[in-house]
């Protein structure tokens, strides 16, 4: 009966999802809908963590397989793609790390700030109290 | 071979047995290169060479395993629910990594569609690359890109994201779970997502929300700058 709830709700929200995504004219996939959707039903408390956790996890669990069917589409496109294979890549890896590093390092310096910025407010009049290890 | 063509089973069982392998190897070997969902991919097209197994016939039983990736996404809510609290004490550190990230996509394909000379079309092509497949083909489409590429691309950068992250945050020396998670959300969508899951919830949930909101983001950013090669 759990996993009976669990999927009601779960495939629920993502009908829901996708019928956001059929009706309202923004290029937003059902599935983010339906995230955001699930978010404020725990928010408001009209759903549970519980109510739908162990099927949540299963389906987050097994996740990484869901990309690998259309990954391997790459095998009927790499005729189209050969001529401009070399290039795509270097880009996609650049541009990715790139990504990746200025995404990291700007919320680390904005955290590290913050939680400073949290300290001196909690030394505020002790002496030294600013001091950072 | 009519026992492999017309079965609905083997797409999954080949993606799920794949993928094991991939998890397998992984644990026995260690190398990084070897990530589970990048084996999984080339033992996948290895077997269907070997049977003569075409895509169309493979994806015809292997898409039920993509079906579920829609709810999947929608329960992306949960570890972003428990770390709630967490995210509104840092929002403006979120908010502004995330905006930064997307920024700073946008301008490197930039630079490098010029250091390669590449042409309108594939500058279009690239730009939705860091994004979920589900939001980046409709940004491609509309900034006048070529949608296969770009599928193609959003799996490469997904994939090598997935690779690389805990080996660039060793190198970028990130202390915080929550820049971690961001930086692989924002960088390589649901599947530097499916790794920030496994590094652990904070950078699970972290990731989450950078999917989706890098993704939104990047439909305002695009038309913006698409025209600038």
């Amino acid at each position: 009966m759990k996993y009976v709830k669990e999927c009601a709700v779960i495939l629920g929200i993502t009908l829901v999802g996708e019928w956001l995504n059929m009706l309202l004219p923004l290029p937003v996939p059902a599935g983010v809908y339906g995230l955001f959707l699930m978010l404020i039903l725990f928010c408001t408390g009209a759903l549970k963590l519980e109510q739908v956790e162990a099927t949540g996890n299963f389906l987050l669990d097994i996740m990484p397989v869901m990309f690998v069917p259309a990954a391997a589409g790459l095998m009927d496109s790499f005729e189209q793609l050969r001529p401009v294979l070399a290039p795509l890549i270097i880009i996609c890896v650049i541009s990715t790390l790139a990504v990746m590093a200025v995404t990291g390092k700007t919320a680390d310096l904005m955290i590290e700030r913050g939680e400073r910025h949290g300290k001196e407010k909690r030394y505020k009049g002790r002496k030294g109290g600013k001091k950072k290890s | 071979m009519s026992l492999v063509k017309e079965s609905l089973y083997f797409g999954v069982v080949v993606s799920l047995l794949a993928y094991w392998a991939g998890l397998w190897l992984k644990q026995k070997l260690g190398w990084a290169v070897l990530n589970p969902i990048l084996v999984a991919v080339a033992l996948v097209i290895a077997a269907l060479k070997l049977l003569r197994v075409d895509y169309p016939g493979y994806y015809e039983g292997a898409k039920y395993i993509s079906y579920l990736l829609t709810p999947a996404t929608v329960c992306l809510a949960i570890p972003l629910y428990r770390q709630l609290k967490l995210l509104l004490q840092n929002l403006a550190a979120v908010a502004l990594a995330i905006t930064a990230g997307v920024i700073a996509s946008a301008l490197s394909i930039f630079v490098l569609c010029l250091a390669f000379r590449m042409e309108h079309v594939y500058y279009a092509t690239l730009l939705p690359k860091s994004i979920t497949t589900a939001i980046g083909m409709g940004v491609s489409e509309e900034a006048g890109g070529i949608v296969t590429i770009t599928v193609v691309c959003i799996i490469i950068t997904g994939i090598f994201g997935n690779i690389i992250g805990e080996r660039m945050f060793l190198l970028l020396r990130l202390k915080s779970p929550i820049s971690r998670g961001l930086a692989l959300g924002t960088s390589a969508h649901a599947v530097g997502t499916a790794k920030a899951l496994e590094l652990g919830e904070i950078e699970g949930a972290m990731s989450s929300l950078s999917v989706a909101v890098a993704g939104l983001m990047t439909v305002v950013v695009v038309p913006l700058v698409s025209g600038w090669i």
